[in-house]
Order: C-alpha cells, then structure tokens, then sequence
C-alpha cells in the first residue's frame, strides 16, 4: 500500500470479523480492506458468509467479534446521531428487501429520498437507473429487473459515497444484469466505492477491481481478477468427457505428464485440465485417447476463469457449491 | 424543498390503505353492514299479537272466535296432536283445552308464553262477566335512546375503533417486518419516532372518515343521534383509537409471520367481542366477573361513546373510562417501544 493511501482513511475497514448464528458460523474471522472508489466483489457460493459480512459492515448486524471502520467511522448501537450522520453517506440495497406493492415507483424514491439530508432529485435518480418510463407504475406491475433497479435507485438517491449491493443481480435475465451493471458503472464513474456480493463469477470479473472468495465464512482468496486467475498457473482450461464414463481409465498422472498441462481436476461427470498452451495439450490429449481406444462425448476450452479458481481452491463448482 | 420523512411515511401508509379494496371494506363497509342488519332485525316493532291455539271441540270454536278478537292474540283451533306440536315448536305461545275446568298449557319458561298466559285469561274472565275493581288510563312512551339501534350504533364504533387500530397497525407492521422494508429502513437515517408516529397519523385521518361514516349512517336510517357535544365525541374517539393503536404496536412488536400476528389479534379482541358489551349488556355476566370485564380497553370506550351519544355526557363525567382506555394505550406503547423488533 502507498504512503498516501494510508493517509487517508479507508472506505470499508474491517478486522477479525465474527457471527456465529447457534452452532453456525456464518462469518469466521474476516479482514478487509477496501480504498475509496474502489468496486470490490465478495463472491462465493449460498451460505459463504457473503450476507452476513455485507450487513455488519452496513450497520444492520452487531459481530460477535470484530472491528469495523465505515469511512473513518464506527457504528454504535444502531440508531445514534453519529450512526445516522454515517447512513447519510450510504446508499444500501439488501437482498431480500420488497418494496411496498401499492407504492408507485416515483413514491417510492420519493419516501427514500425524504430520509436523506442530501439527495437527488426523484428525476436525477430515475434517470440515473433509467426508470423514468415507469415513474408513474406500481411496484408490484414492474418486472424483476425493474424492481431490482428502483431497489438501486433507492440506495442511490442519498447520493453516497459508498453504496452497497447485495446480489443485486441474482435471478434476472442477461440483459436487465447488463442495465444493472451499467448503473454501478456509472456510479463509480462519479468516483462512488462500491462493495458488492454475487455468486456469478462473470458479474465479479465484470465489475469488481477486486475480488475475496469466500467459502465458509472465510476470505479463501483475494486479489484482483487477473491475478487470481493467474494464480492458476496458467489462463486455459480445457474439459472434457469419455463416453464411457468420468474417464476412470485415464490416469492423472498420465493425463498431468501431457505437455503444457499444469494441473488435472477429476469431477463425477468430466475432468478438467488447466493448461497453459490450448494448442499443444488438446492435440496431445486426443492422441492419449486415441491409443487408449476412449470415446469422447465432450471437448471444450475456455480462458480460465473465477470460477475455476474457486473450483481449484475448494473442489466444488461455484454454483453448486 | 426536501419532503418531510414523517409526511412521506404517513402518505405511504395511507395509500396502501386506500389502494386495498378489502381493507376499505373491512374498515368501512362491514361496521355499516352490521349496523344496518341489526338495526333490521332488532328493531321496535309494536306490540305484536300473540298466537295462541284452542283445541277443536264443541266450547272451542266460540273461544277461538272470542280470543281472536282481542287486539293482542291470534286464534286458531287445532288438533290435539297438531296443537302439541305448535306447542313444542313455539308456534303458538299457548294452547286452551275447553272444558270444566280450563286448561292452559304453556311453556311458564318463555316469556311469551307468560304473556299469552295473562291476555287470554283476561279476554276469558272478562267475556265470563268479571268486572275491573279499578279505573287505569294507559300512557304509551318510547324513550329516544331506549331502542336497541340506540345501545348498538355507540359499541360498533368502539369495537370498529378496536378492529382498525389492531389490523391497521399490526398487519402493515409485521408486514413490512416479513417483506424486509422494516429492515431497509433502518439501513436509512430515517427516525424511529417517525416511523411510529406514521402510523398514528395516517390512523386518525382514517378515523375521521369512519366514524363519520357510521354515526352519519345510523343518523341517516335510523335516526341515532348524538345527545352529547361533538367535541366530546371526537376527542373520546380519539383516545380510543390512540389507545388501541398503541395495543395494536404491542401486538405487533415480536410477530415475525402474519399468521403468528393474526392469532395475538384474535386473542386479544376475541374475549373484548363478547365481554365488552358491544351486542349486549355486559351486566348480563355474573358479579364476580364485573371487575375484570369493566377494566378492558373496549368495556370502559364503549361506556364512555354510549355515555356522550345516549345520555349526553360531558367529558367531565368520564373520567374513569377515559382513564382506563388511556392508561391500557400508553402501557402498551411504552412495553411495545421497548421490544420492538426494528429488523
């Protein structure tokens, strides 16, 4: 970290963060530390701990242990005068929140807006996440990708320094993901941090200067997309699938001795090959199967990504972890 | 011009109220009803005539025509196996058997029957030459405020008061609990106290609206008046909903399900529906359950609107009621502040 950086404070610091719900725990010892104007993703599979850590650090779940540092502040109980003067900075979308059904969309923003000392118009916001066809529409009439907008656009309204995401894209479709994606870039083009939490590793390497996988209420990794993917060894990977089966016949060590091969994941159904030269290792595969007699049922390639180094930290697929 | 939190908040809450059909219908539209089939069915008809029947034998078909004609009873002869039968089935309130002696058989049980009873020994001695020993003049008086409409019209506004305050505040609060917006709101710097108040806000704008709709109704088709000042109606109606706006909030402080919300209201106003003298007189329970029935929140309002609308009451002269419903609000509010669950 620069000298300058640690001068002044961070947007999101937090240490040894703790949350054991009975036998649970749901957050098991998590640091981070998050610069201003920075997108920072926390991604990870259902029940990582993703919620949990996102809603301590807004305030909304007191640790067991742990310390938290919100723009050089610190929360008290909840609803002090400092804890107001710091959600005056704030803008929060949560993942389960349903806005009032009878409520029309500029009532909405304007009951968000009312709370706030310092706010956007009703017209700014909504054109911030281009909802102003559907100013006059109730909340219930408007589609998922729609309502999860307005959920953004209620977060935005305060216009804050650091904005939180909770999911905001799970369950929509590729292109309202897309809008959404478009009102977060905006919002970091004004210079805004934004912290947000996602299980599609795609929205994380879209998005996110940085990303931390968690896995059972630990950070297993973090670092920046590219060089997470680089941790990998190498930037391809290539799959595939016997006909007969996981390719019991094949050996890893066999399959590991290939040239340009870095590493080898067996899974139920395909095995999986991190490679660094597509070019050498898929002929030199072919020609492995061929003297073995095997039957392909699936070939693919692809450039590495979050995903795999999610599957190569824990051995599960992300989304079905 | 920034909006006022507690004016967008009060808005919010009322639109979803009056964007609800079944809700306007519950609050509004159910009192009425209830009003107006009560009203029908209690209402005070005259003195009704009395059947009574005569069984068929030589004597009886002069009986019959005799008792006939008297004003109060109807007569028929019958059978005796048809006459039995009228009998067991409150048909007939009496049946004469002719004869040396003769033979009322009734019920002494019902009322009616008692009353059948004196008219038709009456219509018979006299027909048998017994005179009066006295002179009477009757004077037929109707009390305004003595009919059933009278007593009803004050206990389904205070049980009206009670419903709306419980469903009105416990269903959007717990409501908003489920759906996360309570927990939204508290990622906001919106105030607490704001929170709150909406409710009481938007609760006393709906409350003008309802109770001038079934005061003005009972006006309308049954001539219910109010016999005390206005202002003394509005401000008792007024502590009533407050009162019971600030049980509703207790109610509602924990519940995290409708389900669990619906069951605490119903256990709270189920035993006030019948206990509190909303139908019927409350004094019909026995003594040693008069303490506790008097010291519910919808005993002592009830008390207090029939007191101003019947007898004319000053607020002076209400005192303990006023006290009582004040006092059930302002405890629940305060045990409701304190654990409510804000998330």
């Amino acid at each position: 970290m620069s000298p300058l950086a640690a001068e002044r404070p961070a947007a999101i610091r937090c240490s040894g963060l703790v949350k054991h719900y009975g036998e649970v725990k749901a957050v098991n010892g998590v640091d981070l530390l998050i610069q201003k104007g920075e997108c920072f993703g926390l991604l990870g599979p259902n029940g990582a701990g993703k919620t949990t850590t996102i809603e301590i650090l807004e305030g909304l779940t007191l640790p067991d242990a742990g310390e938290v540092e919100i723009l050089g502040m610190r929360w008290g109980s909840g609803h002090t005068r400092s804890d107001h003067a710091l959600r005056e900075r704030l803008g929060i979308q949560l993942q389960e929140t349903q806005l009032a059904d009878k409520l029309t969309v500029e009532e909405t923003v304007r009951l968000f807006r009312s709370f706030y000392r310092a706010a956007h118009t009703v017209e700014e916001v909504l054109g911030l996440v281009q909802l102003e066809e559907k100013r006059k529409a109730w909340v219930g009439k408007l589609s998922g990708g729609q309502k999860q907008r307005l959920a953004v656009a209620c977060a935005l309204v305060s216009r804050p320094e650091l904005l939180f995401l909770d999911e905001p894209t799970t369950g929509l479709d590729p292109q309202s993901r897309r809008q959404l994606w478009d009102v977060v870039g905006r919002f970091r083009a004004q210079g805004g941090t934004v912290l947000l939490t996602t299980h599609y590793m795609e929205e994380a390497e879209r998005l996110c200067d940085r990303v931390a996988i968690m896995d059972h209420g630990k950070v297993i990794a973090l670092d920046s997309t590219p060089r997470l993917i680089a941790s990998l060894g190498a930037e391809h990977v290539v799959e595939f699938a016997l006909a007969d089966g996981a390719g019991a016949a094949l050996d890893a060590a066999q399959l590991g001795g290939l040239p340009g091969v870095r590493a080898v994941r067996p899974a139920a159904d395909r095995t999986a090959l991190v490679v660094a030269e597509v070019h050498r290792a898929v002929p030199a595969l072919l020609a492995l199967l061929e003297r073995q007699g095997a039957q392909l049922s699936m070939l693919t390639t692809h450039h590495a990504t979050l995903e795999d180094v999610f599957v190569s930290l824990t051995g599960r697929q992300l989304r079905d972890a | 011009m920034r909006d006022h939190p507690l004016i967008q908040l009060t808005l919010a809450r009322m639109r979803e109220f009056y964007r609800e059909p079944e809700a306007i219908f519950w609050v509004f539209g159910f009192p009425i009803v209830m009003a107006f089939a009560l009203g029908i069915a209690f209402r005070n008809r005259g003195p009704e005539e009395l059947r009574v029947g005569v069984l068929r034998s030589g004597e009886g078909e002069a009986i019959a025509r005799l008792l006939d004609q008297s004003p109060q009873l109807s007569a028929a002869e019958m059978d005796p196996e048809e006459g039995r039968q009228a009998l067991r089935s409150g048909r007939i309130a009496l049946l004469v058997s002719p004869g040396s002696p003769l033979v009322y058989r009734f019920d002494p049980s019902r009322e009616e029957s008692r009353l059948a009873r004196l008219e038709v020994d009456e219509t018979i001695q006299r027909s048998r030459g017994r005179a009066d020993a006295a002179t009477v003049e009757e004077q037929r008086v109707t009390e305004p405020g003595s009919r059933y409409i009278d007593f009803l019209i004050p206990g389904l506004l205070g049980m009206n008061l009670m419903g709306s305050g419980l469903w009105g505040i416990g269903f959007s609060v717990v409501q908003a609990r489920t759906k996360k917006l309570l927990k939204r709101f508290m990622a906001t710097p919106m105030k607490r106290s704001h929170y709150l108040s909406s409710f009481i806000l938007s609760r006393l704008f709906f409350l003008c609206v309802e109770v001038a709709a079934l005061i003005g109704f009972g006006w309308w088709i049954f001539g219910v008046g109010v016999h005390g000042s206005i202002v003394t109606l509005a401000l008792v109606t007024i502590l009533g909903s407050l009162s019971f706006a600030g049980i509703g909030m207790l109610v509602a402080s924990r519940a995290r399900t409708i389900e669990a919300v619906s069951g605490l209201m119903n256990l709270v106003m189920l035993p006030m529906w019948i206990l509190s003298g909303t139908f019927f007189s409350y004094a019909r329970f026995p003594e040693a359950m008069q303490p506790f029935v008097k010291a519910l929140p919808l005993t002592a309002l009830n008390d207090a609107l029939r007191a101003v609308m019947i007898d004319g009451a000053s607020l002076g002269a209400l005192r303990v009621p006023c006290a009582i419903v004040a006092g059930w609000g302002l405890a629940s509010f305060v045990v409701a502040l304190r654990i409510f669950r804000w998330r």
